[in-house]
């Protein structure tokens, strides 16, 4: 497990709210025991059309080939929880996602992958996303540990929940092992759980 | 502060602070499908961990499942790829397992009331966002994330952030021809598919006070189209004369020990709240959705909105919404021409739903052109209700009547849409290609009104047919 203070790169920007997981990914190329290879799916039915045909859409403009962090509007990630939606966004290339918000499930699942997922204000956002548009090869970087945005000479706030962000900085972002070494204490706990105890 | 249940719940299931400022959550049940779990038994494999509590995990199979024919081995090699991995992991790992030989597979969140293993006070958690569905019986329910299901099996806790509470009290009896589908698609229209962000809901009042568990059942499913990451409905009588006797519930004279700890879970009169939000439904008509998310909805006599009227953060996706689907801003709603009828899903095919859409076609038949298939939650609703003989109403009125599984809610199996194919859905999510089709168009509504569109062939007030 890694520490993720910073995330630097291209970004590229995903305009509009509520874009859900179902056209992050869809449904029928989860038929798969494993996340490997969804990359190529991700945004796939907005990205093609029925006879394979690149569409207009960010994730096929060269410009933004190579790009690393996400900036995304309202809402992002809303609908199923399914964590094949970040996956496919990370295995094509996603190391951080900013936005104006996101759906709850959606930023858990990227925090338990060690992706941050913070929020910025909506005209920091939009101006960010404007400027990347303008210029695809600026480099953004996400100070997780300073809570800061910048590129070129401008930067902004940035927002993460103090957990989470203490637990990218110091590399504690991947919870089984911690809930694992409080087995003894969840042993204790199931005794006083009345439902487990014939309501005793 | 008085507590309300969320916080009395949560408290009781709290093992203790993590470092990470999140609490460490005990899970009393988990719940697993073919989808979201094989990926989290592949990472315990590789860690070399094994499941805690393999007895508070029961696993089913509902997404890929074929309605057609559920004979193995599958057409769809992946489809059977998944279904074996899932038996394999469920043996390997010791994990109670309800396969289509079990006579009791069916969707998740079906199966788990049904079976009794829902019960008030209860964490429960599921990779899969309609988790929610079971707050109706008072339980804490939270849709999970794949990583999140190699925590519960793991340790049988998540890492969780507590959330805010808002009530949402309604006053108010529902008119006839008007549903608890109705009500939850009104609250997610008034408060926005974001309203809930950082919200578990809690449904009160005197309209879910008079609602049966399946009605609750689907309002509480819907939460997490809210943007509320969990909703449920205090237990009450209702509750309990649905527990018992069921396959798992609490057996005789401990059913009278759990009753009297389940009343005292739930909120009491003064309990304290993040939020409140109130809404009358005396006057409710059956909703129809006309967008892309399950916050586009209207009243079926209303005309679709025009996105000039809306805030800034709405106007772009209403304007989307409205290219996508092809309909004009003004233009009425009643009428829309459908080809495909879909009864099913985890929001509505427990045999209540089914009894409702067989009434309004019983005697009919559905519109010519029109394709409508009745998808039953589970193998156990499909008995039930072929013991009713409802198969053979809806057969008699041409739909086709298929076997458990999620079907064509999100088309992970042969069943989908075709083309620009317009489809009444008595499901959950209207999102561009949920059905199956990335140029398919979903209308979400009750299951009446489903019925009643198949029948008529198009959008219609269901209170007029039956």
């Amino acid at each position: 497990m890694s520490n993720v203070t910073q995330v630097a790169g291209k970004a590229i920007p995903v305009r509009g709210n509520d874009i859900d997981t179902d056209r992050i990914i869809p449904a029928r190329f989860m038929r798969t025991i494993t996340f490997e290879g969804l990359g190529e799916y991700a945004f796939y039915d907005e990205r093609f059309d029925s006879q394979k045909k690149p569409k207009k859409h960010v994730f096929n403009e060269k410009k933004f080939s190579g790009a690393s962090i996400l900036i995304v509007n309202k809402n992002f990630g809303c609908g199923s929880s399914r964590e094949h939606a970040p996956q496919a966004l990370a295995k094509w290339g996603m190391k951080s996602v900013i936005g104006e918000s996101f759906a709850e499930i959606f930023s858990g699942n990227c925090q338990m992958m060690g992706i941050p997922a913070v929020i910025a204000s909506e005209a920091d956002v939009k101006s960010l996303q404007d400027f990347v548009e303008k210029d695809p090869e600026l480099m953004v970087n996400i100070n997780v540990e300073e809570k800061k945005l910048s590129y070129g000479d401008m930067s902004f706030p940035i927002e993460i929940p103090e957990g989470k962000r203490q637990s990218l900085v110091l590399g504690t972002w991947d919870t089984t092992g911690m809930l694992v070494q409080n087995l003894d204490r969840t042993k204790k706990l199931v005794k006083k759980i009345p439902y487990l105890n014939k309501f005793g | 502060m008085p507590d309300n249940l969320f916080n009395k719940v949560w408290k009781l299931h709290e093992v203790r602070k993590l470092p990470n400022g999140d609490s460490q959550l005990f899970i009393g049940l988990h719940l697993i499908h073919e989808v979201t779990s094989p990926q989290a038994f592949q990472m315990l494999r590789e860690r070399g961990l094994k499941v805690a509590f393999p007895e508070r995990t029961i696993a089913t199979v509902d997404h890929i499942v074929p309605t057609k024919s559920q004979v193995r081995p599958y057409s769809d090699s992946l489809a059977e790829q998944m279904m074996s991995e899932i038996e394999r992991n469920a043996k390997e790992f010791g994990i109670s397992f309800y396969g289509v030989d079990s006579g009791k597979q069916g969707i998740v969140h079906v199966i788990g009331p049904e079976l009794g293993l829902t019960q008030p006070g209860m964490t429960i958690a599921c990779g899969d966002s309609h988790t929610s569905t079971h707050g109706a019986f008072g339980a804490i329910a939270f849709g999970i994330g794949t990583s999140q299901i190699r925590d519960v099996l793991a340790s049988q806790c998540l890492s969780m952030q507590k959330p805010k509470v808002r009530k949402i009290s309604t006053g108010g009896r529902l008119g006839k021809g008007v549903y608890s589908k109705d009500v939850i698609l009104k609250i997610i229209q008034q408060l926005g598919v974001k309203g809930g962000l950082g919200y578990v809901y809690e449904y009160a009042g005197e309209t879910f006070d008079s609602m049966t568990m399946e009605e609750r059942m689907s309002v509480c499913n819907m939460s997490i189209e809210g943007g509320a990451r969990a909703g449920y409905v205090n237990p009450d009588q209702t509750t309990f004369d649905y527990i018992e006797g069921k396959e798992f519930a609490p057996k005789e004279g401990e059913f009278e020990k759990a009753k009297e700890w389940w009343k005292s879970i739930a909120s009491g009169s003064s309990a304290e709240y993040d939020d409140v939000f109130n809404l009358d439904v005396t006057n409710l008509e059956p909703m129809v959705t006309w967008g892309i998310n399950p916050g586009q909805a209207i009243s079926v006599t209303e005309n679709i909105p025009n996105p000039k009227d809306m805030r800034a953060d709405e106007r772009q996706v209403a304007e989307q919404a409205l290219s996508h689907m092809g309909f004009e801003a003004g233009s009425p709603i009643e009428g829309t021409k459908i080809n495909v009828a879909f009864l099913g899903s985890c929001t509505n095919s427990r045999i209540s739903d089914l009894r409702e859409g067989a009434r309004i076609v019983e005697g009919m038949k559905i519109a010519p052109n029109v394709r409508a298939i009745v998808v039953p939650g589970s193998q156990q609703v499909k008995a039930q209700a072929e013991k009713e003989g409802l198969d053979k109403v809806f057969a008699r009125a041409g739909f086709e009547w298929r076997h458990a599984g999620c079907s064509m809610c999100l088309a992970m199996n042969p069943d989908k849409l075709q083309g620009r194919e317009i489809c009444a859905s008595s499901s959950n999510r209207n999102f561009i290609g949920r059905q199956g089709s990335p140029q398919g168009r979903t209308l979400l509504m009750s299951p009446a009104m489903v019925a009643a569109a198949a029948i008529k062939g198009m959008v219609v007030d269901v209170r007029e047919v039956a």
